[in-house]
């Protein structure tokens, strides 16, 4: 046992000397990568870490933090009945934007893949267009107007379908389907883009050896030749699509107010911006962030397993 | 002689059917449902966007016609010129907001280029300590959005005092790890025989990134520059700004949105403003950003 333990030693040792002198010779690697560590540090990794220590801690800016121990999430998970609703809500949008989003990613992209290039590049554009709009998609609230102007409800009477007009952006019932629709318009983001690219690159010749190998339609082919070919592209926007569903905040704020209703439309991530930057309570709010952070960071390592079985 | 040549011609046929096809595998009927379909969503998805744009052209009765028409029937510019006149007299001109917007997203695009593309280079083509390790932490960084880290943001932007400038959220901006994740892809496929040819002609590293591989990887340049943009011309920064003249455009938006009926013509017309620079700027450089995006995959 000592022995092993021995050699483990200077094995490890030998190694590390390896790796420094390694290092001594790749000066000139750090320097460039220097700018980039350096901000990325202070701006992503530094950032996760305190929140991890500040979420176990009372903190208000003000005074230094005092440390209280797991206090800050018991009082989150047992007392706080908003944020529950929040955790609701945003899992709700997640649960059903998310994957619905993703697919729908994935067949414009391989639908359109098949059109001559010129649709094609228009058909990019228009599905494209609405996640880099920026915030027009406050535009609903016009469509969805809680009078008979609003244009849905206008619809609505007049086909007879109601008699009074309902208030969708008030009404706890109507206001996360709403923002689940607004969301899905916008959710063809980087991950389209990726697949669309993707796609292109999937090689022509596989198409056909595999209609010689006997794939009878176009779903068979989809599942034994274009996502096995796909796969980083498919993992690239899944973890895009993860990380924007979760991060549900701008949509419910804008359309439904913040705070909106009843909370009904509140999200986690609304719950952070109300603890940190209205309460200035950041001991609580970091707690929040750190549950976020846990619950993307494992989602996103159980949908990537899960993914690597596709077209097997 | 002819039992054989139709005999030859019975043995082509196969092949024959499979080339004179485009696509092998398609039925007549499921490509007619499917690109019905598609323009069906098509028509839905750019639907919004239209209407924003006619509202902008819309002199103010067509603006509050019931019911409303889809496209303007006399349009003008009338909204955007009221917008730089009214807009205009008030404390914080609206050009002060213009510029407030493009500086932030000049500079913030810029020194992320910069900053991104050097650090992608040396984690794509050179074998260092450390350097592997680095970039799955970039990628792990990929996995939790912004809203995560914005307390803690917070105060470090506040410790360095750059609360109240536009330093705070132009230098996180530098370091976002979605473009440096696309460039290290990007330059993975770029030949290291280039590189080793440069540098036995003796140019030394900074020439060989400036010089050689810079202008090979241009497509990831513009991706890089897109999503930079799209990020930082959107950013409403209402948590690090606070005095009226710093404020951004997509805030003073909001701002004329919040005005009410009176203002109607106007927010349309800033929500043209604010929508059209990134798609024009998607538009202009599509085809380069797809070439990047086919390198995007997440390996295991």
């Amino acid at each position: 046992m000592k022995e092993y333990l021995q050699k483990y030693v200077t094995l490890r040792k030998h190694n590390f000397r390896v790796a420094v002198k390694k290092a001594k010779r790749a000066k000139m690697c750090y320097a460039f990568l220097a700018p980039y560590a350096i901000l990325f540090t202070l701006f992503y990794i530094l950032p996760v870490c305190s929140s991890i220590f500040f979420s176990f801690t009372y903190y208000n800016i003000l005074e230094s933090p005092r440390f209280i121990g797991l206090q800050n999430y018991i009082s989150l998970i047992l007392q706080d009945d908003i944020f529950l609703k929040g955790v609701k809500n945003t899992f709700m949008i997640a649960v059903i934007t998310g994957p619905l989003g993703y697919i729908m990613s994935f067949l414009f992209a391989w639908l359109i893949n098949e059109l001559p290039r010129w649709i094609r590049t228009i058909a990019v554009v228009v599905f494209y267009a609405p996640s880099i709009a920026g915030n027009v998609f406050v535009i609903f609230s016009v469509f969805f107007r809680g009078d008979a102007y609003g244009y849905v409800n206008a619809l609505l009477i007049e086909m007879g379908l109601i008699d009074a007009p309902i208030l969708f952006l008030t009404n706890p019932a109507y206001m996360l389907p709403i923002c689940m629709l607004v969301i899905l318009w916008m959710s063809l983001g980087m991950g389209f883009l990726s697949f669309v690219a993707g796609l292109q690159g999937v090689d022509r010749s596989q198409y056909e050896a595999g209609c010689i190998d006997g794939v009878k339609n176009r779903w068979q082919e989809l599942w034994f030749i274009t996502l096995p070919n796909m796969k980083p592209m498919l993992m690239f926007g899944a973890v895009m699509a993860i990380t924007q569903s979760f991060g549900v905040c701008d949509v419910t704020m804008a359309l439904c107010g913040y705070p909106s209703t009843d909370y009904a439309a509140r999200t986690v991530v609304t719950h952070l911006f109300d603890y940190g930057f209205s309460r200035f309570e950041m001991g609580y709010a970091s707690a929040i962030a750190t549950m976020l952070f846990l619950v993307m960071i494992l989602c996103n390592k159980a949908i990537q397993s899960l993914l690597r079985r596709v077209g097997t | 002689m002819s039992k054989k040549r139709k005999e030859a011609k019975r043995e082509k046929q196969p092949r024959h059917v499979i080339l004179k096809r485009r696509q092998p595998n398609r039925s007549r009927v499921g490509d007619f449902f499917v690109y019905f379909f598609l323009l069906l969503m098509a028509v839905a998805m750019v639907f919004p966007l239209v209407y924003a744009i006619e509202s902008a052209l819309k002199p103010l009765d067509e603006l509050f016609r019931f019911p409303p028409s889809i496209f303007a029937q006399n349009p003008t510019l009338d909204n955007f010129s009221d917008l730089f006149v009214t807009m205009g007299k008030s404390w914080v001109t609206f050009s002060r907001y213009i510029f407030n917007t493009v500086f932030i997203t000049v500079v913030g695009t810029f020194g992320h280029l910069i900053v991104a593309s050097m650090g992608a280079f040396v984690l794509a083509k050179y074998e260092f300590p450390g350097g592997q390790t680095f970039f799955k932490l970039v990628t792990v960084a990929l996995m939790f959005s912004g809203y995560v880290t914005s307390i803690p943001n917070y105060l470090i932007i506040n410790s360095l005092g750059w609360i109240d400038t536009y330093w705070a959220i132009i230098i996180p901006a530098f370091a976002m790890p979605t473009g440096l994740f696309l460039m290290k892809q990007f330059m993975e496929g770029l030949p290291t025989s280039l590189i080793e040819a440069a540098k036995i002609d003796g140019a030394n590293e900074w020439r060989v990134f400036s010089g050689i591989v810079m202008p090979n990887v241009k497509p990831a340049w513009l991706t890089l520059i897109i999503f930079a943009v799209q990020n930082l011309w959107n950013n409403k920064a209402a948590t690090f700004i606070y005095s009226e003249e710093k404020k951004t455009l997509v805030y003073a938006l909001q701002q004329i949105q919040s005005g009410g009926i009176a203002r109607t013509g106007q927010s349309a017309a800033v929500q043209v403003i604010v929508m059209a620079v990134p798609i024009c700027i998607f538009i202009l450089s599509e085809s380069q950003i797809l070439e990047t995006m086919a390198s995007s995959g997440l390996k295991d």
